[in-house]
């Protein structure tokens, strides 16, 4: 039987809880975005193609305005689509 | 010295030989105007996410390459303006290279840029990787 020790907490306390966001680029030090790398930089569009923002990609600003040229390059090389559905 | 990078694609409706002379008269072209090529990139045919003059793949090429900064600006234009005049190509873009870039493509020739793994998302690990190996 559970004594009055083991029973601390009446609910999870991990419910709830969530991972703070972090800019990949700087944590792992990737200094350089490459454009024709399309399978990276789909990472960082929604299904339809269209770029993520950084409240849910978590990236700085300095990398999320590379991620944006990136994409744009590779769009225009038609690497990446430009207007899609169902891109995963 | 500055870098920088020009991708162009190739029509695939073009025969084996007209592709690669395609590609060629570009390197000569470059030589002409006295750059110095780094590297030479042959992606290969690849699926065009859209259809662009209604060609569903393309040949994809990537030419690094350098010049001297006294007569930059001639070279870039003279070179796109033969890009944009050949009917064999459905498109082309040209990139300035930052050093991070430079260092990046010199990297990859050397084979420690891993490819991203869309299956098994594993390029996080590796590259963690890669940075100890450079620290």
């Amino acid at each position: 039987m559970a004594t009055r020790d083991d029973i601390k907490f009446l609910t999870n306390p991990n419910i709830g809880q969530r991972n703070k966001k972090y800019c990949r680029f700087k944590k792992y030090g990737i200094k350089y975005i490459d454009y024709k790398d399309a399978d990276f930089l789909l990472q960082f569009v929604n299904e339809q193609g269209k770029i993520l923002p950084r409240r849910i990609t978590g990236n700085s600003l300095k990398y999320q305005r590379k991620i944006a040229t990136a994409v744009k390059r590779a769009r225009h090389l038609a690497l990446l689509p430009y207007v899609t559905d169902l891109l995963k | 010295m500055r870098h920088y990078e020009v991708t162009f694609i190739v029509d695939p409706v073009l025969s084996k030989e007209e592709i690669n002379e395609t590609a060629k008269s570009y390197l000569d072209k470059l030589a002409e105007l006295e750059c110095t090529i780094i590297h030479v990139d042959e992606m290969g045919l690849r699926q065009l996410t859209y259809p662009i003059n209604k060609r569903t793949s393309g040949i994809y090429y990537c030419v690094e390459f350098a010049i001297e900064k006294q007569i930059d600006v001639d070279v870039i234009e003279a070179l796109e303006l033969s890009l944009r005049r050949d009917e064999r190509l459905l498109r082309f873009l040209t990139v300035v290279l930052d050093k991070h870039g430079i260092k990046y493509n010199d990297d990859k020739r050397k084979g420690l840029i891993v490819k991203y793994d869309k299956e098994n998302r594993k390029k996080s690990t590796d590259k963690e990787l890669i940075d100890e190996i450079q620290d």
